[in-house]
């Protein structure tokens, strides 16, 4: 006769791997949620480069435009995209109780999630390098250049995905989750989305310059012109920046939701 | 040992005390039955039993560990199903009962085996469909199936046949029974069913307005009633009609409750028919004359005043 199976605490990587492993199986039933991701990008990438090309000859950018407007692509695919709503499904739909009854580490159903989201946004900065590669664009920093490329688009959509956790977590609130989206409009286009930052004048030069996105996109650019440290380095640092603000109050609202109240 | 120790256990919410001090000890291999109306305070004795909600006041053991200063280890010993299924219906059944049991810490092997073992409980046909297209009973099965994956010493049931259909609940009836009966599995009901508890518990605690009123096994209780219950609605006064059957050397107590009134009696045959007549003398319109056994619902009224109305599936 086999022994009785009784309960034991998994582990953290464990806990880990069973929530992301969840929310990967999920992916393809939530396609509603996945194909906008690749539609907005595109769309803003094509019209983008057609309505600015010519104007972007008058400025200082010393990349082609289409390069130019690639990594601003790789931002509006993989910013905000997250698990946030399915979150705050889990929420109201109970599961989110379901998993708290496990001993699961409480951490690992938000760090979960986030590798889920990791995997994601870094599968849709291929279909967007990949349409860059498709208009023309070449990395003259080679293959590692491009894989550098999507590593930082990624961690950009993983650094700031804390902030719709932190909202779905805080409220509860679905329609609270999809207004979330707002957050991304000054992030994306109060910076150098158009136009670089010498260009850009009064105000609007002025708030691009506190903007991390501005130094992620000229991170990302600079892979167009060569291995600059000093532009990745700061490009990195915008991403950890954020990352550090976004997951602090993603796992401040984790707490408070886990909290047994 | 007591496997579920509750003392004092109180919970606000602001103003309001869903449940007020409460005191319960469980026995091993029990099925302890919590019987009370809607917003009686039986789900929030519940999530706080399980670790879910932290108690204003009182403290509370699970096998002699502290709910508060020990919620990792009591999540290991108990299995929970809610007042609704909490399933994502965007996962499978096996899918569900799969994550569960990773999250317990089981090995593949054991969860494949588990799954085996649950399988008369869920319906297999549809194990691999999304839970989504389920029917109710299917979730609510599939919802305590996910609950016992890992083998749980105390299984927390909030109201789990609520909504089923006749078939649906005697089937969860049957499991609730076969786990008490062959793996001497702890059970705490909470249910707005009287027949429900009856059938199931092994001792039933009635709960008002967040405070026991009542507790102890269910025929120990109904017998606090009396042997047999004469029921008797009238539109006639009330004093009238009780000063008619308290002259009865047959009837032992009268009780008037709103609308009814309730003669209580050894028995009930011989009574029924002096009862009609004296009724009659006394020139009392009689709408409805009932003779039954007692209820927990004729317990519920003894203690409360009022009726337990529940919504009977």
């Amino acid at each position: 006769m086999s022994a009785p199976i009784s309960a034991r605490p998994a582990g953290f990587f464990r806990d880990v791997q069973s929530v992301a492993i969840r929310a990967l199986k999920q992916l393809p039933r939530d396609l509603e949620f996945v194909i906008p991701a690749l539609a907005v990008p595109t769309f803003f990438l094509i019209v983008n480069i057609g309505a600015l090309q010519d104007v972007a000859n008058f400025t200082s950018i010393e990349i082609d435009y289409k390069a130019f407007q690639l990594p601003v692509g790789i931002v509006f695919a993989v910013t905000g995209i997250s698990r946030a709503s399915a979150l705050v499904l889990d929420i109201q739909d109970g599961y989110f109780d379901r998993l708290l009854l496990t001993p699961v580490s409480r951490r690992a159903l938000l760090i979960g999630l986030m590798v889920s989201d990791f995997t994601l946004v870094l599968g849709l900065t291929i279909p967007v390098t990949a349409l860059g590669f498709a208009m023309g664009v070449r990395f003259p920093t080679g293959p590692l250049g491009v894989l550098m490329f999507m590593f930082m688009g990624a961690a950009w959509g993983v650094a700031f995905t804390g902030f719709p956790y932190a909202i779905a977590l805080r409220t509860g609130n679905p329609s609270a989750v999809n207004a979330s989206f707002i957050l991304f409009f000054p992030f994306a286009f109060m910076t150098t989305t158009f136009l670089p930052l010498e260009s850009m004048t009064g105000w609007l030069g002025e708030v691009a310059r506190y903007n991390p996105v501005t130094y992620l996109l000229a991170g990302l650019r600079s892979l167009f012109v060569g291995w600059e440290a000093g532009e990745l380095v700061k490009g990195m640092a915008a991403i950890l920046g954020v990352a550090i603000v976004s997951q602090a109050l993603a796992f401040s609202a984790l707490r408070g939701r886990v909290r047994q109240k | 040992m007591n496997l579920i120790r509750a003392s004092a256990l109180t919970r606000r919410f602001g103003d309001n005390t869903a449940v007020d001090s409460v005191d319960i000890s469980v026995e091993p291999a029990e099925i302890y039955g919590f019987l009370g109306p809607n917003g009686a305070g039986k789900s929030t004795m519940v999530r706080m039993l399980c670790t879910l909600l932290q108690p204003t006041s009182g403290t509370a053991t699970i096998d002699g560990l502290d709910i508060l200063k020990n919620p990792g280890p009591v999540r290991l010993k108990i299995g929970v199903a809610l007042q609704d299924a909490s399933l994502d219906p965007k996962m499978t059944g096996r899918e569900l009962v799969t994550t569960q049991g990773r999250l317990f810490g089981l090995r593949p092997g054991e969860i494949r085996r588990r799954i085996e073992e649950l399988a008369p409980l869920l319906d297999m046909t549809a194990f691999d469909d999304l839970v989504g297209t389920y029917s109710g009973g299917m979730r609510r099965r599939l919802d305590l199936a996910a609950s016992l994956v890992h083998n749980p010493t105390v299984l927390f049931l909030d109201e789990p046949t609520t909504g089923l259909d006749p078939p649906g609940r005697l089937l969860v009836w049957e499991e609730i029974r076969r786990l008490n009966r062959e793996l001497g599995m702890t059970v705490f009901l909470t249910t707005q069913y009287l027949d429900e508890a009856d059938e199931l518990a092994d001792r039933v605690g009635i709960i008002d307005h967040g405070r026991i009123v009542a507790e102890g096994p269910p025929s120990e209780l109904k017998r606090s009633v009396g042997n047999d219950v004469v029921v008797i609605r009238t539109n006639g006064r009330r004093d009238e009609v009780e000063a008619a059957l308290t002259e009865l050397d047959v009837v032992d107590r009268v009780d008037s409750f709103d609308h009814e009134i309730r003669a209580v009696t050894g028995n009930g045959a011989r009574a029924l028919s002096p009862i009609a007549v004296a009724l009659d003398q006394a020139g009392i319109a009689v709408s409805e004359l009932a003779l039954r056994t007692p209820t927990l619902d004729d317990v519920f009224l003894e203690v409360t005043g009022s009726h337990l109305e529940s919504e009977e599936p």
